[in-house]
């Protein structure tokens, strides 16, 4: 397995078919009563958080429990520059304290690259800036895997802001590994410039694309980006990108809706679609916890 | 001054053929056979060059001495062949009065390595508001004739326009530090594949593009001399040279310039890969397209001159996260490997481009002329056969954020001269 999990693309088919089904295996310890396993005992995972992310936190502390590893949340708000120690210090703490894996998100695209580099231990990206989340990925491929039974010849649609979107990006390195086809759709201004290059198909009109998906993943969308122009106003991008009522009606009968949440209500999520019985938002949450236990499980399990 | 004199055997000036140079009282005394002297340096397979003369220098004093000094920036100077360097305006505090440029100017005096020659702020502090005194840097001790904001554009174009016109009055040049900085808020690394890749805010080479057009069209109608700095896009070479063919249609001297960096000439944005900020550099690295037209606009005159950009700083600055770390690299010691593996031993398009011209360019007429009897003893010394590797401990800059560690590079100085003394002797300074 591999040492790092940086990226999405550190991973290949074999390796992101193995955690999917480490992972449904995790979810049955959840169905216990005892819902823990001894795999991890003795073992050390610190959750080293620069950003606020109750769910993530909690998901991957969860997960490290049910493994029975030790867990230390370090809770670092705001930039380490501004904030006196910087990371590579903080990185030698944590070597010191003997971190078996250091589970990290980070403000700044890269920031678990230069951990990684400074750590004996494992480093797991829980989400960097603008750039990845992996598990995020995984555990989305894992809801449409349990969903629809396949992730080969998949379509699914990705929609909204792409361009500062670290979930966009590890969902398309994956889903094209696991052979699916991925459809990016947005306004213009939020698909990066370079989005040629990747293995997708891009597109600025949700209503062609929607009859065609058997998966459509609405992205958060924060309101303050009108604010750059991005946009000119949460009504418009509501009403040309949101998924309403009448959106989901567009959609093949056998397709869900998916959301990393937090969602914003109203903006890019209409309340009936998050709440419908196609949304697969609070499973995704559920299956967050079993594919970190699986991820855990794969790369510190196997090392002693 | 009556030092020892020098007897270089053997030399061959700007790739000629071999003969021997004799450096008597700081000037080149005599060439040719059975000369003698106090010391003999065996120049067989040598190359001499006028010294090199380096438009973009950051030597960081007055205001962060941990990451350079004049003085060590002016011993990596000499170490790379260099005589001159332009040393930039934003320190702490600013460039921007005749005191600091003179401070600066004094320094360099005292360190003896190089001449030290000062640019001096546009604007006051650099911001872009209002007009540093930029005659009263002219006319102090130090003599400025070049002004630059660089690490900011001075991107108001009334502003420009002014400056342009009113160095016309001592000779001056603006030195553009091309960015429009409403498309690079919060830019990290060119804006392209890699940039969505790595999820790093992208700096459009519009951006650059675009200041220079404005800027060239400025200088054109107020009939002023430009010149740009660290030119970086395939795009900016093409605007480049239309303003130069515009300005071969009026038979007048050319007056608009540009310098291109090493690392420009080198290397792409693929190195960015690896988020280790020692890659961080403003302007960015760009694409491999970019930097094989820029190494085609070098030899073909579009591009004036070879700078460095060099650019200390301090290590805590660099091992960070690439979005906290400062832009820039270190690259006095490795320019004229970097330029000889990108261009190949031509060495008058190397003199042309790392001496004559930029020495034509910051006004140094003491600066950029062939060896030979008469002209100052101002050279630099350089096999070309060796190869070395890039040891950033074994810099003489104080900083060691090189990109170009582990790199094997050709072409070593052995030697250099500032008015008949040396700086550097056997690869080392002399002190």
């Amino acid at each position: 397995m591999i040492k790092h999990l940086l990226s999405a693309a550190d991973l290949d088919a074999d390796g992101a078919t193995r955690v999917l089904d480490t992972a449904a295996e995790m979810a049955s310890v959840a169905g216990r009563e005892v819902k823990k396993l001894p795999t991890l005992r003795g073992r050390t995972v610190v959750n080293l958080f620069y950003e606020d992310s109750t769910r993530t936190r909690i998901s991957f502390e969860a997960a490290a429990k049910r493994l029975s590893a030790d867990v230390i949340n370090f809770s670092a708000k705001g930039s380490s520059v501004s904030k006196g120690e910087s990371l590579k210090d903080t990185a030698l703490t944590l070597q010191a304290m003997g971190a078996d894996a250091v589970v990290v998100r980070h403000p700044a695209s890269g920031a678990p690259h230069r951990l990684a580099g400074w750590v004996d231990g494992s480093v797991l990206n829980a989400g960097d800036g603008t750039h990845e989340h992996p598990t995020q990925a995984l555990l989305d491929a894992y809801t449409m895997r349990a969903r629809l039974g396949r992730l080969s010849g998949l379509t699914v649609a990705i929609v909204g802001d792409v361009l500062h979107s670290r979930v966009a990006r590890s969902n398309v390195l994956l889903l094209h590994t696991l052979g699916a086809d991925v459809t990016l759709v947005g306004p213009p201004t939020l698909l990066p410039v370079g989005v040629e290059g990747w293995p997708v198909k891009t597109s600025y009109d949700l209503d062609a694309v929607l009859p065609t998906v058997d998966v459509v993943m609405m992205l958060r969308v924060q309101r303050e980006r009108m604010a750059d122009s991005y946009f000119p106003s949460a009504r418009e991008y509501a009403r040309r990108y949101g998924l309403d009522a009448a959106r989901l009606a567009r959609l093949p009968d056998h397709a869900v809706v998916m959301h990393p949440g937090p969602m914003n209500r109203g903006m890019e999520i209409a309340p009936s679609v998050a709440d419908s019985p196609r949304s697969t938002i609070v499973e995704q949450v559920a299956n967050g916890v079993a594919v970190r236990m699986a991820v855990l499980y794969l790369m510190l399990g196997g090392s002693r | 001054m009556t030092g020892p004199t020098y007897l270089l055997r053997g030399v061959s000036i700007v790739g000629g053929e071999p003969t021997d140079l004799l450096l008597r009282d700081g000037v080149v005394a005599r060439a040719g056979r059975g000369l003698r002297a106090d010391e003999r340096i065996d120049a067989d397979g040598l190359v001499a060059l006028p010294g090199l003369v380096d438009l973009h220098t950051h030597l960081r004093e007055p205001g962060r001495e941990d990451a350079e000094t004049v003085e060590s920036g002016s011993r990596a100077a000499a170490l790379g062949g260099y005589t001159a360097v332009c040393a930039m305006a934003n320190t702490d505090p600013v460039a921007d009065t005749a005191g600091v440029v003179e401070q600066v100017w004094r320094l360099g005096r005292e360190a003896g390595l190089v001449d030290v020659q000062p640019v001096g702020a546009v604007t006051v502090g650099l911001r872009g508001e209002q007009l540093a005194e930029l005659g009263a840097m002219a006319t102090s001790a130090a003599g400025v004739r070049m002004f630059s904001d660089d690490g900011h554009c001075v991107w108001d174009a009334r502003l420009m326009r002014r400056a342009l016109e009113y160095v016309k009055a001592f000779d001056g040049v603006v030195a553009q530090h091309a960015e429009e900085p409403r498309l690079t808020d919060g830019a990290q690394l060119h804006e392209g594949d890699v940039s969505a890749r790595l999820g790093l805010t992208g700096w459009p080479a519009v951006a650059e593009e675009a200041i220079i057009a404005r800027d060239v069209l400025l200088a054109e109608h107020v009939g002023s001399r430009l010149h740009v700095c660290h030119v970086s896009t395939a795009g900016s070479v093409e605007i480049l040279r239309w303003a130069k063919r515009r300005e071969g249609l009026t038979g007048r001297p050319s007056r608009v310039t540009a310098e291109v960096c090493p690392h420009h000439l080198l290397l792409t944005d693929e190195r960015a890969a690896s988020y280790d900020p020692v890659f961080k550099v403003n302007p960015p690295l760009r694409t491999q397209s970019d930097v094989d037209a820029l190494r085609a606009a070098l030899v073909e005159g579009v591009i004036d001159a070879v700078a460095t950009d060099h650019a200390p700083h301090a290590v805590e600055d660099k091992e960070c996260e690439w979005a906290y770390a400062r832009p820039g690299m270190v690259g006095l010691e490795t320019a004229l490997s970097i330029v000889l593996d990108a261009v190949g031993p031509d060495w008058q398009l190397i003199a042309e481009r790392m001496s004559r011209t930029p020495a034509r360019i910051a006004g140094l007429a003491e600066h950029g002329n062939d060896p030979a009897p008469g002209t100052a003893a101002t050279l630099t010394l350089v096999d070309p056969a060796a190869r070395w590797t890039v040891d950033p401990n074994a810099l003489a800059s104080r900083s060691r954020n090189t990109p170009y560690a582990g790199l094997t590079l050709p072409g070593r100085v052995v030697a250099t001269f500032l008015r008949g003394v040396p700086t550097v002797l056997d690869g080392k300074a002399v002190r």
